[in-house]
């Protein structure tokens, strides 16, 4: 009762990175909350996969859910599964990925259990809250921190009343741990489906399913070129590939770069898109939104290039070159060689 | 057929100013403008297709939102919707996802449940994308999100999902819910005759009385997730090395960063 719950995202048999993500976060508020860790997990064919992938983790109690109707992936079946345990454990967090798969998810089950849900966050901590309307004061919330308003303001969000207290996170935004933390006492439970999942969850088809694996390393890579606004156009971007080859690195992009069509959407950096931690972020025509900040600030060195000197993601940059793009890329191309 | 179209007026984030929250820590909308959020479009077109290819399918636009939101609703229309209604009362004022949903869902229990609710997979001013699943659930309907192309089969949907790095194809059972991603195509231009035709037609409104609604699920009493605390972005200063454009500057940075075996 009262635990935090992660629900693992699987592919397959294989379980997702950001579910390891979650878990290691997890673990650290179950530690601040003198709580358990209890994990989640549903699929076909899992069993005997996916406890020594998730065990690691520190998770105390490791739920699975074993059946044909469980994969692939559709809504109903998987939201049964967590309505219904929920049900019964009445977790005090339940955290999720903000992937395709948790955001279909999430809504679904936080509005059977009239539960809040605080999307695409990027940073979880634990505190108190005082409410101000009714005059209650609330011990060990969890505050559900996101840039809000098209990443304008950072908002803090809390559910004071409603359980669990829901939140799905972005892949990448939260650091996975290192090494073994198997707890000794940890516990395996097998559930029986059937008593989770009524037949009539089972009325989507999956008729075909096409997916490559993911076609670039931005999340692994130590050298990233991103474009924004103020890269021009698409055959500009193709100085920035240009660059990111001779560096051995990728190509990203802002929001406003996607949405001009500049760049393919998963090449997207920041809050709704991929969060990176290379050793070099070369920020070329990108003004610097919180909600592009947000994805990439971890990176070692900062270099903006930019017409603008005042533009916001100069304040966090370790050198700004003030120039345009067009300008400023062939002669680094030229000093490279 | 019957489909309806859920739309959202949401504020332009792209021009933000000062006033833009309340000290409740809510949206001063009045301080925006407004636009129609560009997903929901791409779901107006998916619905107007079935109409094309099934003429005798009625499309209605349902929004909520203040007074000002009924251009929404007039927008659909004049795009090829054949009606619609807005939501507006003082008590669904301050909804987070779960109040909206509430209040979305129970007014289509009140207007007869459609084949088929189509929204945007989420709006520009939160990226929750959250009212569409939860709308489904409160009507126990299936759900598909992330929809690039609906098709009608009998009644079933075929519908093709944009998932992170592929596609999906998935057969729903009518009534459902979709939402539609803004990699959809794009929305139809007004149509010139329906624009001058409908200029001044009426938009319904509806209050939490007109749908039986229960004021205590509705608006801020009905959301259970609280703003704790809104900060504006203070970015934390660096030790920032300024470059100029020149060929010797860019140069020495280059050297700088391969002497430090950085690249």
């Amino acid at each position: 009762m009262n635990n935090i719950f992660v629900y693992c995202e699987i592919d397959g048999i294989d379980v997702s990175e950001v579910s390891f993500e979650l878990l290691s976060k997890g673990r650290q508020l179950a530690d601040t909350l003198g709580c358990e860790l209890e994990a989640v997990v549903a699929g076909s064919g899992i069993k005997d996969y996916v406890e020594r992938q998730i065990l690691p983790f520190g998770v105390d109690v490791l739920h699975v859910f074993d059946a044909e109707c469980l994969a692939p992936y559709t809504t109903l079946p998987h939201a049964e599964v967590l309505i219904n345990l929920f049900r019964q454990e009445k977790p005090q967090v339940c955290l999720m990925g903000a992937t395709v798969m948790g955001r279909d998810l999430g809504p679904r089950v936080s509005s059977a259990l009239k539960s809040g849900l605080t999307a695409d966050c990027t940073a979880l901590e634990i505190g108190p809250h005082d409410d101000r309307k009714s005059g209650r004061h609330y011990e060990n919330l969890l505050y559900q921190i996101r840039p809000a308003f098209g990443g304008n303001i950072i908002a803090t969000i809390v559910n004071p009343d409603n359980r669990p207290q829901m939140a799905t996170v972005r892949p990448g935004v939260m650091r996975k741990a290192e090494g073994d933390m198997s707890r000794e006492d940890a516990k395996v439970v097998y559930h029986d489906v059937a008593e989770y999942v009524s037949p009539e969850a089972c009325v989507v088809k999956v008729l075909k399913r096409e997916v490559k694996k993911n076609g670039n390393n931005l999340g692994g890579a130590q050298v990233i070129v991103a474009g924004g606004f103020g890269v021009g156009s698409k055959e500009n971007f193709e100085m920035l590939h240009t660059l990111a080859e001779m560096l051995h690195g990728e190509v990203g992009a802002s929001r406003a770069a996607v949405d001009a069509g500049f760049c393919e959407h998963d090449r997207q950096i920041g809050q709704t898109g991929v969060t990176v931690h290379p050793k070099v972020y070369i920020a070329c025509g990108i003004s610097g939104q919180i909600q592009h900040i947000a994805g990439m600030q971890d990176s070692s060195i900062i270099i903006s290039v930019n017409t603008d000197e005042e533009a916001p993601i100069n304040a966090i940059a370790d050198y700004v070159i003030t120039g345009s793009v067009e300008d400023v890329l062939p002669k680094m191309m030229a000093a490279l060689k | 057929m019957k489909i309806i179209v859920l739309a959202k007026q949401v504020p332009d984030t792209r021009n933000v100013g000062k006033d833009a929250m309340t000290e409740e820590g809510t949206i001063n909308r009045s301080a925006l403008s407004a636009v129609f959020n560009p997903d929901d479009m791409n779901a107006l077109e998916q619905a107007l297709r079935i109409k094309d290819a099934n003429p005798d399918t009625e499309v209605s636009v349902l929004t909520m939102g203040p007074p000002r939101a009924e251009e929404i609703v007039r927008e659909g229309m004049f795009r090829g919707a054949d009606k619609g209604w807005l939501l507006t009362d003082r008590l669904f004022a301050g909804a987070d996802t779960l109040a909206t949903s509430y209040a979305l869902a129970t007014a289509i229990k009140k207007l007869g449940v459609p084949d088929i609710i189509i929204g945007g997979r989420q709006a520009i001013d939160g990226d929750t994308a959250q009212v569409g699943p939860q709308v489904a659930e409160k009507l126990s309907l299936p759900q598909v999100t992330y929809a690039e192309d609906v098709k009608v089969n009998g009644d079933v949907l075929t519908i093709t999902r944009h998932i992170d790095t592929g596609v999906e194809v998935v057969e729903v059972p009518m009534p459902c819910v979709v939402t539609v991603t803004g990699s959809a195509p794009a929305c139809r231009p007004r149509n010139a005759r329906r624009t001058m035709a409908e200029k001044h037609c009426e938009v319904m409104q509806l209050s939490v009385n007109d749908i039986d609604g229960d004021e205590q699920q509705c608006g801020l009493s009905g959301s259970p997730t609280k703003v704790k605390a809104i900060q504006n972005i203070v970015f934390q200063a660096k030790e920032v090395k300024r470059l100029s454009a020149d060929e010797e500057d860019i140069k020495s940075l280059i050297t700088e960063l391969q002497e430090k075996k950085i690249i």
